[in-house]
């Protein structure tokens, strides 16, 4: 039993850890998109949601993972994870409901409920009301129950260990880990909310307009999920629950060591190209040590696109007109750019591609 | 055809207003009177009381002292009475305090500074680094068992020297301009910096050779 026991620990440890915990979430995402008239069936989705719960309840007799899990700071996160859960899984559903009955030429679900108009007074207004009252008293026993943890005040001489972000950044403090910070801090997320805000110009596809569907808006919306599952809450969830001390990763289970010791050494491109595979000294010039990273900078910008036309966006590349699918090729490189990154510091403890501190561009 | 707009009377806003209706076009704007009948138009009451005299005085210089005190209250707010900020050079004492191959936590607290005593590029120095992390700006710790500087926020790490090697950092640590003063102890100016990507680091201001 004991045996079991540490096993199953060693696997969770194993697989929460970023470099797999990333890439599985994204892997379960992609097969939960391509099956997702089986997985959200509630034969199947159900025992996997009950897996989730059984796994956070039987964990809690770990008194570490129980700390963590029930800091007052923590708990809306857990409260996150399963209303994401079950939101995904309901959209999912209803969809995949839509797409089987427009196979059989019926209308979607939505369209069978005559619901153009709702009773207003004093229907709405009261279920307004009953929600309001409701959630004050709920937000009110939340505030008593769980307060706010308070810190000492601020010094600049200490910077709390570790020092997280309000959890909704939880998931640019990651991306900083990987990026310099004028990259991770500023180009991404600005990134983030112009490709948002582009979606209107870019996405001319009528369907799906007040139904559920996967089959009509497979790119749009896997690209979305994709982007907010795997690039946000994920990345949330691991900032939360599995950095500690000197944002070091450490498993469910383990204790927050502040003394922890990892070793570790980040390397540049370039030093893995002058030093490790021509085995000379760094050029002196930054334009000739950087040529490789930049090389491979340009070759990502250039041939990128290209590739992505004539593999995964074949179809998106015949439907949009040439300024449309620039647009959304731009975007997409963007957001593969973090992916890459990180997978460059897992595999190479990469740390730089394009490293010129004397012009303050770190790429 | 053209329709003559100049005789077509609203004669529903007429009924519904029981204002009577004007003649579009017939008159210029400006000179209809938009008054009913028996009222008068505004006017600015005289001052004609001496009371009256004395409230709008009172009024306008109460108004005028708050707007004279708040003016005064910001330029005053631009000129801190007490600089709170640490001197920004200081005595760090005798350099015997700092013997070879350590790391002073001594002036983290009041001055942000760590002096070191490590050898760099062949050589034994006293060097002062800022405790500032050169990703975004917390403050590392120094971690004595694994002889590095370690940032809680992002995870990147220094060696003792100040160099950065791994997280995110992208540059070393800053040092500080470091001499010996005139009494034998060590000063350090915070007013100049040097940055080792810059080639500053060999600036004989930088450090001072141990003994």
């Amino acid at each position: 039993m004991d045996n079991v026991l540490a096993f199953l620990r060693w696997i969770v440890t194993e697989a929460a850890a970023p470099k797999l915990l990333v890439p599985l979430v994204f892997v379960a995402l992609i097969l939960t998109l391509k099956y997702y008239r089986v997985v959200t069936k509630p034969r199947v989705a159900g025992p996997i949601g009950l897996l989730i719960v059984v796994f956070l309840v039987g964990s809690c007799f770990d008194a570490n993972f129980r700390k963590i899990i029930t800091k007052a700071d923590n708990i809306p996160i857990i409260l996150l994870l399963f209303s994401v859960f079950f939101l995904v899984w309901l959209s999912l559903r209803r969809a995949a409901l839509n797409d089987e009955a427009a196979e059989k030429g019926e209308p979607p679900l939505e369209a069978r409920f005559k619901r153009e108009t709702v009773l207003v007074w004093p229907d709405l207004v009261m279920i307004e009301l009953i929600v309001i009252v409701g959630l004050t008293a709920l937000l009110a026993f939340w505030a008593v129950g769980l307060p706010a943890p308070l810190e000492e005040p601020a010094s600049a001489a200490l910077t709390p260990n570790p020092s997280k972000a309000p959890w909704y950044f939880l998931g640019l403090q990651e991306m900083l880990v990987y990026y310099d910070p004028w990259y991770a801090g500023v180009v991404l997320p600005t990134m983030i909310v112009v490709g948002l805000m582009a979606i209107p110009y870019i996405d001319t596809n009528p369907k799906g307009n007040g139904y559920y569907t996967l089959v009509e808006r497979k790119f749009a919306i896997s690209v979305f999920l994709i982007g907010f599952i795997v690039f946000w809450i994920a990345l949330i969830t691991i900032g939360t629950f599995l950095r500690g001390p000197n944002w070091n990763f450490f498993g469910p289970y383990d204790y927050w060591d502040v003394h922890m010791s990892v070793p570790l050494k980040n390397i540049n491109i370039s030093e893995i190209f002058w030093v490790k595979m021509l085995k000379q000294g760094m050029p002196e010039a930054w334009y000739v040590r950087e040529l490789p990273g930049i090389v491979m900078v340009i070759a990502f910008v250039m041939i990128g696109p290209l590739l992505l036309a004539k593999t995964v966006l074949k179809k998106l590349f015949k439907q949009l007109d040439i300024v449309r699918f620039s647009v959304v090729v731009t975007l997409l490189l963007f957001m593969i750019s973090l992916p890459a990154k990180m997978l460059g510091r897992w595999l190479f403890n990469l740390k730089y591609v394009v490293y010129i501190p004397e012009y303050f561009i770190n790429l | 055809m053209v329709k003559d707009k100049t005789h077509v009377t609203d004669s529903r806003l007429g009924e519904r207003t029981g204002v009577p209706a004007v003649k579009k076009g017939t008159q210029d704007p400006m000179e209809m009177d938009p008054m009913p009948e028996g009222s008068t138009p505004f006017q600015a009451p005289e001052l004609s009381t001496r009371r009256e005299a004395f409230w709008l005085a009172a009024g306008w210089g109460v108004f005028g002292w708050a707007g004279l005190t708040s003016v005064g209250m910001l330029v005053r707010f631009l000129f801190p009475g007490a600089p709170f900020d640490p001197a920004q050079v200081f005595s760090a004492g005798a350099p015997e305090q700092f013997p070879n191959n350590t790391v002073s936590e001594a002036f983290k607290k009041s001055n942000q500074v760590w002096i070191c005593n490590q050898e760099y590029e062949g050589q034994q120095i006293l060097f002062a680094l800022s405790t500032i992390c050169t990703h975004l700006g917390c403050t590392p710790n120094w971690l004595d068992g694994d002889q590095k500087f370690k940032c809680p926020c992002h995870g990147s790490g220094f060696y003792a020297n100040g160099i950065n090697f791994e997280g995110p950092a992208p540059r070393p640590l800053e040092r500080f301009r470091i001499f010996i003063g005139d009494d034998g102890s060590i000063v350090v100016d915070k007013t100049k910096k040097f940055q080792q990507e810059k080639g500053e680091w060999a600036d004989p201001d930088s450090y001072i050779p141990a003994v």
